[in-house]
């Protein structure tokens, strides 16, 4: 990066006109709309407002006090967080096992797996989402027809959303289906990266399995595991299309979750403001798990 | 070495088999002929292939002009995007900048803002624009939500790129320019297929914001025909199953064109800075 300083010292503008296009497309798209949302949050705006273009009213903190006051707001706090926590340990435990699996079987195998992996990484979560309902159907769904073989259970009939526990087990599949490819290639793309000669030398020292995965392996891979976990959580925690699509576009207040909550209340109830606060909270609850991607991008970043 | 590893590749492919299972299943009911989708206990292999079902599924009022919608959206936001984002790419892998940092933060920062946090002031502004229901106010909205992984992967392949073959090229009497057309430009071609192909496949996948943002039926895009297909045929499984085959269908034969190279742009992108 150093050979050739002449070439650049002259034009020190050129960078910054490189940059100037994304730079403007991200301000406009992107930064003004946050700052609105920020905004919004402190406004009332209906859809009076929506059609007129008059300047919504300033409702100071009240949109605020309305939801962090109403018990079913930290409800579905609660059912984020559990959800975003189930989701991603399933996600990375299993990614995890088969990143690992995919060291040790024969090449032929791993291609194999690669391939099923690349197609379901492939699959539009509307894909995955019309699939999972098919699966899970009440009369015809091969869940029901396969547990009802199994000695003891009769599924026949069975709707897996009537509880929503059990609709959010559905859910958790459908996520972590179509999560794991990623998490998968990720970890063992890091793998493959750790000379051989490390682990090899550990055994030769004697170590068992588990101390050298403990000690050798996971330590080598555990900077790319923080930041597949954190953008895993980052990602489950807004999570929207999922619920939306096996809800058939109406989730029951059951089902919701802060990403689907804001957007009801903004585009089925039209209180956008409601919805932004929502939106605002949520964010700024994302904000803990962005600092420690944050922080592992950038220290990758140094090391370059 | 040889008895244990018989036994990884034997719980291997049941993985894969379990994974790769609601694909299958879903391409298997889609050839399948109602009566049989319909039967109880299921049959886990082709017995009577029909195409009805695909038929059925194209023959819906709008999936050509939606097909077309979501081509012209996802070419569009691949062509811009790699255009912005290989200026920007080059920016960050070749200069240091005051602000460069800052870029980079900002490039990170934006890929964890959940798309849905942001639909109604997006909305609002495409609104005050008058881009709604257009299929470029969409093109633009997305090209912000890949430009930064665009540009992240992009800076990775560059700087994988000598810097001395540019010099090289700029002594030998090329501008910057020339020199970036004619060294970095063929050495770049494998690592723009693989970004593009991602970039399309977000674009492909997208739902909410076509959904709020496109109100005529011929302009929406695949993604919102097929759940519209859930609504208007009840339990048409198999029509279903088609629907969503043909939706996947260009992203899984995209990706599995590309995956040798997405999984070294993970590398050398992401893994690496």
């Amino acid at each position: 990066m150093s050979a050739d300083p002449a070439g650049r010292r002259p034009r020190p503008r050129l960078p910054y006109l490189l940059i100037a296009p994304s730079f403007l497309a991200l301000l406009v798209v992107l930064g003004y709309p946050l700052v609105d949302m920020v905004t919004l949050a402190f406004q009332d705006m209906t859809r009076k407002e929506l059609f007129s273009g008059a300047a919504p009213p300033w409702a100071g903190l009240g949109q605020f006090r309305t939801i962090l006051g109403d018990g079913f707001f930290w409800t579905v706090v609660a059912r984020t967080a559990l959800f975003t926590v189930v989701c991603v340990s399933l996600t990375m435990a299993l990614g995890l096992i088969v990143a690992l699996l995919m060291r040790r079987t024969s090449p032929w195998v791993r291609a194999v797996l690669a391939g099923v992996l690349v197609a379901v990484w492939a699959m539009p979560v509307m894909v995955a989402a019309a699939i999972f309902r098919w699966l899970f159907d009440a009369d015809y769904g091969l869940v029901n027809w396969l547990m009802s073989t199994l000695p003891g259970i009769d599924l026949a009939r069975h709707n897996w959303f009537t509880d929503p526990w059990q609709g959010f087990a559905v859910i958790t599949a459908v996520v972590v289906w179509g999560a794991l490819p990623f998490a998968a290639v990720s970890l063992h793309a890091a793998l493959t990266q750790i000379p051989p000669e490390l682990e090899e030398a550990a055994l030769i020292d004697g170590a068992r399995p588990s101390q050298l995965f403990r000690y050798v392996t996971f330590p080598a891979i555990k900077p790319l595991f923080v930041m597949v976990t954190t953008l895993m959580a980052i990602w489950d925690f807004g999570v929207f299309n999922q619920i939306w699509l096996m809800r058939g576009g109406q989730p029951e207040r059951e089902y919701y979750l802060l990403g689907v909550y804001s957007f009801i209340e903004s585009f089925a109830v039209n209180r956008y403001s409601t919805g932004a606060a929502i939106a605002l909270v949520t964010v700024v609850l994302l904000l803990a798990g962005a600092v420690v991607y944050l922080r592992q991008m950038l220290r990758l970043g140094e090391a370059e | 070495m040889r008895r244990p590893r018989r036994r990884y590749d034997l719980l291997g492919l049941l993985v894969a088999a379990l994974l790769g299972f609601p694909v299958y299943w879903m391409v298997l009911t889609a050839f399948r002929p109602a009566t049989e989708i319909l039967s109880l206990p299921p049959e886990f292999w082709p017995s009577h292939p029909t195409l009805g079902n695909f038929a059925r599924a194209m023959g819906t009022e709008t999936f050509w002009p939606n097909v077309r919608s979501s081509a012209v959206i996802g070419l569009g936001t691949v062509l811009v995007s790699l255009v912005v984002g290989t200026l920007a790419a080059f920016a960050l892998a070749r200069f240091r900048f005051a602000g460069r940092k800052a870029f980079v933060v900002v490039i990170l920062t934006v890929q964890m803002i959940p798309l849905a946090a942001l639909i109604i002031p997006v909305y609002l502004l495409l609104n005050d624009a008058g881009l709604t229901d257009s299929l470029g106010g969409v093109i633009l909205v997305y090209l912000v939500f890949t430009l930064p992984f665009t540009v992240w992967m992009l800076h990775g392949f560059i700087a994988a790129i000598p810097a001395e073959l540019e010099e090289a090229a700029m002594v030998d009497g090329c501008g910057r320019f020339g020199a970036f057309v004619r060294i970095i430009l063929p050495l770049l071609a494998p690592g723009l297929v693989a970004t593009s192909v991602f970039a399309m496949v977000q674009a492909w996948n997208e739902y909410v914001l076509v959904y709020v943002l496109l109100s005529t039926p011929e302009k929406q895009t695949l993604s919102i025909w097929l759940v519209s297909f859930q609504t208007s045929f009840g339990t048409d499984y198999g029509g279903l199953m088609a629907g969503a085959t043909l939706t996947a269908l260009p992203v899984v034969i995209f990706f599995l064109a590309v995956q040798r190279k997405i999984a070294a742009g993970l590398a050398t992108g992401a893994v690496k800075g």
